[in-house]
C-alpha cells in the first residue's frame, strides 16, 4: 500500500458551473419506460376502449339494454341492426356488453382499491414494527388464507345476501389478506436494509422513514400485485353473478349474461361467448398491464 | 507499511468542541448487549447470544481507533449500540462529556447530528428509488435545510469524495461501481457535518486497488475535517495502516488495546497473537512461527467461563475458568503512559511468548 497520494478533484467544479438541472423523478422515468413497452401501449390502449365504451355506452350505441322482443331472439351476429346479435329475450348484445361492463369493472377495480387501501395499510404496519401487532395482523390473514378466496366470497355474500353491493364488499374482504401479505413481505425486507438503518442514524423519524424510504420502495410491488388481482376480481365477480350472488336480472352484467346465454350455446354459440370473451380479454389485458408495469418500476432491469 | 495518518492540527477550532483535545471524543463504558434467542413452543427466550459483554474503550479527538476480530466477536455489533441502532441493555456512552440519552446529557439524536457511520454493504446502504444526490442531501433536508442549500451541499460534498457531481449527482445507485457507491456513502455519512465516523468494514467489500484509493480519501477527508474514526475492519493489514490506536476483541469482549505500533509489535494476549499468524504476509523472512488456531471460535451463546479464548488457548490454567481476566497493562514491558498498552490475560507466560516478531 502506498502512501497516500490520491489528489481530491477541485471541489470547486459544483460551485464554479451553473447547477445540474433539477433530477426527473422516479415516476417521471417510469412514465418513459412505459411508453417505449409495445405491449402495456397496446393493452392499455385496449383498456382505455373498454373504459369509453362502457363508460359511454349511450355514445356508442341507441339501444336499450332492457327492451327485447320476441321475435328478435337469438339472432345471430351481424344481424342488421344488431351487428353482436340478440340475447335469449331479443335485447341487443352490444348494447348489453355495454351496458354490463359498467357493473362487471366496478365490481372488479373497487374491491382492489379498497383492499390495496386497508390491506396496504395493514402490510406495511405489520412489517415495519413486526413484533406482536405483526404477528397478531398476519395469524388473523392466515385466517381468511384458509379459504378458497371464491369459496370465501360466496360464504360471505351468502350472508349478506345477493346484489352488486355485497358482491363487492365480499370481495374486498377476499382481497385483503393477499395484499397484505405481500405488502407485510416486501414491507420487512426493505425494513431491514442498510439505508433505512443508515436513515435512522442520521436522526430522520420513523414516519419520515415510512414515506421516503419504505413506501417509496415497497409500493411498486404492491401495486403491481394489485393490478395483477384485477384480472381475478374480474373472474369472481362475474362467477358471483354467474351462479346469482352478485348482480342480479335484468340488470346486465358479463358474467350474468354468460350465464343465462348458456342455454343458447347450441344454438348461438359465437354470441354466446360474446361475454366470456369480454371477461378474457379486459382480465388478460389488466395481466399484461400488471407485467409491464412491474418491468417499467424496476429500476435495476431497464437503464 | 506502517503509515498510520498522522496529521497537523490545522483545522480552526470547533465551536461543537466544548471539552478541548485533552477530553476524548467517545467514552464507552461497560456496554453491553445480549440477544434474546427464541424458540419453542411457546416463543420463549431460551437463550440469551452474549454478543457484546462489558465492553469499555474511549476514542480520542482526531485519532482512529481500529477494531479488530474475527466474524461473530460483536464488532458490527458495537458500532450499532453506539449509533443506538440497537439499544444497549447497560453501559454508557460519553460523547465528548456528554452522556448519551441520559439526563443531564444529550439527546441521542443530537449524538447521530455529530456521529454519522458508512456500513459495509456500499449497495443496500443506499436506496435504490433516490439519485446519488436525493441521497446526500437527505438527511440535512430532514433536519430543515432548505431543498436547494441540501442539494448544493450534495454536489460540493460528492466533489470532496472526488466524484464529479455534473456526472454522478443525478444517478442512482446501481448505476455506479462499488468504489463509486462507498464513496457516496462517505458523502452520505459527512452531510450533517459529523465529528465522528463509524466506518463499519467500509473498504471490505472493495477490491484492493479500489480499497487503497478510498483508504487515502478517507485520510484526506479526516484532515479537512478534523474527524474522528472508529474503524472496524477483519483486514489486520487495513487496520495497522489506517489506526492510531487498535482494539482487539474477542466473543464480545476487548482482549487487548494499545497503540498501533504496540500491539502489532508486541501482542502480549495469545488471542491476539494468533490472529497475526492468520495474516498472510508477502515476506518469505517473516513467515509467522505461531501455531495457527484450530477449530471456530465457542458459540457466544454459551461461551466458556472465566476468559473466553481459554477453550482454545495453548496456556490455559484453572484460574482462566475461574475469573474473567480484567484489561491491565501487560505484566512485562510497557508501562502505562499516555496511550497505555491494555491486556486482557491472567498468565505472565502467555502474555511473554513471543512467537512471531511482527516488525
Amino acid at each position: 500500500m502506498s502512501e497516500a497520494t490520491y489528489d481530491l478533484p477541485n471541489h470547486r467544479i459544483a460551485a464554479a458551473d451553473q447547477p445540474a438541472a433539477p433530477t426527473p423523478g422516479y415516476w417521471k422515468s417510469v412514465g418513459q419506460r412505459l411508453i417505449r413497452d409495445p405491449v402495456t401501449m397496446f393493452v392499455t390502449f385496449v383498456l382505455l376502449g373498454i373504459l369509453f365504451i362502457t363508460i359511454g355506452a349511450p355514445l356508442v350505441t341507441n339501444g336499450d339494454p332492457f327492451s327485447g322482443g320476441i321475435l328478435t331472439r337469438l339472432k345471430p351476429i351481424g344481424t342488421p341492426g344488431h351487428w353482436l346479435g340478440t340475447d335469449e329475450t331479443g335485447r341487443d348484445l352490444w348494447t348489453r356488453i355495454c351496458y354490463g361492463g359498467r357493473m362487471s369493472l366496478l365490481a372488479a377495480i373497487v374491491p382492489v382499491s379498497v383492499a390495496l387501501v386497508i390491506g396496504g395499510f395493514l402490510g406495511v404496519v405489520a412489517g415495519f414494527v413486526g413484533g406482536k401487532l405483526g404477528n397478531l395482523i398476519m395469524r388473523v390473514m392466515d385466517v381468511f388464507y384458509a379459504f378458497p378466496s371464491i369459496l370465501l366470497a360466496i360464504a360471505i355474500c351468502g350472508i349478506l345476501g345477493n346484489g352488486l353491493r355485497n358482491a363487492i364488499l365480499a370481495l374486498s374482504i377476499v382481497f385483503i389478506p393477499p395484499l397484505v401479505r405481500v405488502s407485510e413481505t416486501v414491507t420487512a425486507q426493505a425494513r431491514q436494509l442498510d439505508f433505512v438503518e443508515a436513515a435512522r442514524a442520521s436522526g430522520t423519524t420513523t414516519m419520515q422513514i415510512i414515506r421516503h424510504h419504505v413506501l417509496a420502495n415497497v409500493l411498486g410491488p404492491i401495486l403491481v400485485y394489485a393490478t395483477s388481482l384485477i384480472s381475478v376480481s374480474i373472474i369472481i365477480s362475474a362467477g358471483l353473478s354467474f351462479l346469482g350472488l352478485g348482480v342480479t336480472p335484468p340488470q346486465p352484467e358479463w358474467g350474468l349474461m354468460l350465464n343465462s346465454l348458456r342455454q343458447a350455446i347450441y344454438v348461438q354459440p359465437y354470441v354466446a361467448a360474446l361475454p366470456g370473451l369480454m371477461i378474457f380479454l379486459t382480465s388478460m389485458c389488466f395481466n399484461l398491464m400488471s407485467d409491464g408495469f412491474r418491468s417499467a418500476m424496476d429500476v435495476r432491469l431497464n437503464k | 507499511m506502517s503509515a498510520a495518518i498522522s496529521l497537523p492540527v490545522t483545522a480552526p477550532a470547533d465551536p461543537r468542541d466544548r471539552g478541548g483535545p485533552a477530553q476524548p471524543m467517545l467514552l464507552v463504558e461497560d456496554l453491553r448487549k445480549h440477544f434474546p434467542v427464541r424458540g419453542g413452543l411457546l416463543n420463549r427466550q431460551i437463550a440469551t447470544v452474549q454478543a457484546v459483554d462489558d465492553v469499555s474503550f474511549s476514542v480520542r479527538k482526531g485519532e482512529t481507533l481500529g477494531i479488530v476480530g474475527e466474524s461473530g466477536c460483536g464488532k458490527s455489533t458495537t458500532a450499532r449500540l453506539l449509533m443506538r441502532l440497537v439499544e444497549p441493555d447497560a453501559g454508557s456512552i460519553t460523547f465528548d462529556g456528554d452522556a448519551v440519552g441520559g439526563p443531564g446529557g444529550i439527546t441521542v439524536n443530537d449524538m447521530r447530528r455529530q456521529m454519522q457511520m458508512v456500513f459495509q454493504d456500499s449497495y443496500s446502504s443506499l436506496n435504490p428509488r433516490m439519485t446519488v444526490a436525493e441521497s446526500i442531501a437527505y438527511a440535512p433536508r430532514m433536519h430543515g435545510l432548505a431543498a436547494q442549500q441540501a442539494y448544493d451541499r450534495a454536489e460540493t460534498l460528492l466533489g470532496q469524495v472526488g466524484l464529479n457531481p455534473h456526472t454522478y449527482a443525478r444517478r442512482y445507485p446501481h448505476e455506479l461501481s462499488g468504489g463509486q457507491r462507498q464513496r457516496v456513502n462517505i458523502a452520505r455519512a459527512l452531510a450533517l457535518e459529523p465529528r465522528m465516523v463509524i466506518l463499519d468494514e467500509a473498504v471490505a467489500a472493495l477490491d484492493k486497488s479500489v480499497e487503497a484509493q478510498v483508504l487515502n480519501l478517507l485520510g484526506d477527508l479526516k484532515a479537512r475535517f478534523n474527524l474522528t474514526y472508529l474503524f472496524i475492519s477483519h483486514d489486520l493489514n487495513v487496520v495497522e495502516y489506517i489506526s492510531d490506536r487498535v482494539l482487539v476483541m474477542y466473543l464480545g469482549r476487548v482482549v487487548e488495546t494499545g497503540p498501533v505500533e504496540s500491539i502489532y509489535s508486541r501482542p502480549r494476549h495469545p488471542y491476539t497473537r494468533a490472529l497475526f499468524a492468520s495474516k498472510p504476509t508477502l515476506d518469505p523472512d517473516r513467515r509467522t512461527t505461531e501455531m495457527p488456531l484450530t477449530g471456530d471460535p465457542p458459540n457466544p451463546i454459551n461461551p466458556p467461563s472465566g476468559c473466553r479464548f481459554r477453550t482454545r488457548c495453548a496456556f490455559a490454567k484453572a484460574i482462566c475458568a475461574e475469573k474473567v481476566p480484567p484489561l491491565e497493562a501487560p505484566l512485562y514491558g510497557e508501562g502505562i503512559g499516555d496511550s497505555p498498552h491494555l491486556v486482557a490475560c491472567h498468565l505472565p507466560e502467555a502474555q511473554a511468548a513471543m512467537g512471531m516478531h511482527h516488525a
